[in-house]
């Protein structure tokens, strides 16, 4: 540990504000040594915050949901189905599409970190990163699921994706009944980001999922 | 020396309940992003590489008691620090009071989203043909190494079957070493739920599990 990391240890109160201040901090003097432009820190944020997020996914699974073609080059050749969407780059540089069925679910998780597929679902959400998914996932997910809301029915089959190298995992949720007339801009609105990780369930039309 | 990773977590005893969050919630305190930020940016000087960062952090001995986002930073120090790029003193004053390292770039404001758009492919040219095939059953390892790897301790030890070759990939466990990248052949090893906990929730369809080993952690079951 070094000297900085003890001396801001102190448990009873660590504000966020202090922390504003050591981020800072560090922003300013590596910037005065030259190794960063902070003009390009705002656009990563922008990025993430504005521009990379999962309605990405969303485009790509209404998109499978809609187009038999585009579905079965999403399942045989998933980065390169994806980059015809215009998506792809840092951590999504090896994707994989995976498909729920009435007999098989399938979940996402990194036990080892938070690999995520960024270009299509932004950033990780806290709890995907959090020590009680990436332990229990592996282990009891039909646990976790319940935690979601999700009743598994004991008949389908559970797959769960450790995500231990740099493949990136992309769930295609089963698409909801009463979608069938729906098209692909509608039906990406029924998808939500834990349907693409496989915590969650897509949307049904006029309704909750 | 030992190397101990605090961030192995899958199977771990956890009784908390997951906590969903919407969509938008992305960051919990403005300094958040700013970490996320600094630490892509200083990534892209080529200091270090991404598995040396995953290495940073999994070794932070407090990491249980860390936020994400402190993992990030408390990370990034170490990985100055080793590097030699900012001293203690500068980090905590956030004034420069040596002389900046040579770098092999700085991510401009211009080259973002070109940077984000191209990744950092890992895929590489075999020098070997692949050891395992499609549907052959193999051994997961049960070292625990003295460095980085990506070998989860839940599957130590455990038969598995060869679900889908993916071609070589850099190799995290010498990448984070910086033995450079060393690729090796990649897979998608798939176990029974039953062989990796020992017992399966009676009545249910089985649960099966993966990960993505590389060659070398596998041998013929």
């Amino acid at each position: 540990m070094t000297d900085h990391d003890s001396q801001d240890h102190d448990h009873a109160g660590r504000t966020p504000s202090a922390m504003e201040l050591r981020v800072r901090a560090l922003e300013t003097v590596l910037a005065e040594k030259g190794y960063i432009d902070p003009a390009a820190l705002d656009l990563l944020i922008d990025a993430y915050k504005n521009k990379i997020g999962p309605r990405n996914g969303a485009r790509v699974v209404a998109r499978a949901w809609s187009d038999p073609a585009f579905r079965r080059w999403l399942l045989g050749h998933a980065t390169a189905a994806i980059a015809s969407m215009g998506f792809g780059g840092r951590q999504g540089e090896h994707m994989i599409a995976v498909e729920n069925t009435p007999e098989l679910h399938n979940l996402v998780v990194c036990t080892l970190c938070s690999c995520y597929p960024w270009p299509i679902l932004g950033l990780p959400p806290t709890w995907y990163k959090s020590a009680p998914y990436r332990s229990r996932a592996v282990k009891d997910p039909r646990g976790v699921l319940k935690d979601f809301g999700v009743d598994l029915p004991q008949s389908t089959a559970i797959r769960v994706w450790d995500s231990t190298a740099e493949v990136r995992y992309l769930v295609i949720p089963l698409r909801p009944s009463g979608s069938e007339l729906l098209e692909e801009a509608a039906l990406a609105n029924l998808v939500t980001r834990d349907s693409m990780i496989g915590t969650g369930l897509p949307q049904t039309p006029g309704g909750a999922p | 020396m030992t190397y101990r990773s605090w961030a192995d977590l899958g199977g771990r005893p956890d009784g908390r309940t997951v906590q969903p969050e919407a969509e938008g919630e992305l960051f919990h305190a403005p300094w958040e992003p700013r970490v996320l930020a600094l630490t892509l940016a200083m990534g892209a000087t080529g200091l270090w590489n991404i598995d040396m960062s995953r290495s940073s952090r999994e070794t932070l001995e407090d990491y249980s008691e860390l936020s994400y986002y402190e993992i990030w930073l408390a990370g990034l120090q170490m990985l100055l620090l080793d590097s030699g790029a900012a001293s203690p003193d500068e980090i905590s004053s956030g004034r420069m009071t040596r002389p900046a390292i040579e770098v092999a770039h700085v991510l401009s404001a211009e080259a973002v989203a070109g940077v984000l758009a191209a990744g950092a492919p890992v895929s590489r040219v075999p020098d070997r043909p692949a050891r395992f095939t499609v549907g052959q059953a193999v051994r997961t390892g049960t070292d625990s190494p003295r460095h980085h790897t990506r070998l989860p301790g839940y599957a130590r030890g455990k038969q598995g079957i060869i679900e889908r070759v993916h071609g070589a990939h850099v190799f995290a466990d010498s990448n984070a070493r910086g033995l450079g990248e060393q690729p090796e052949w990649l897979y998608t090893v798939v176990f029974d739920a039953a062989d990796l906990w020992g017992s399966a929730p009676p009545g249910a369809a089985p649960t099966r599990v993966s990960i993505d080993a590389w060659e070398p952690y596998l041998a013929p079951a």
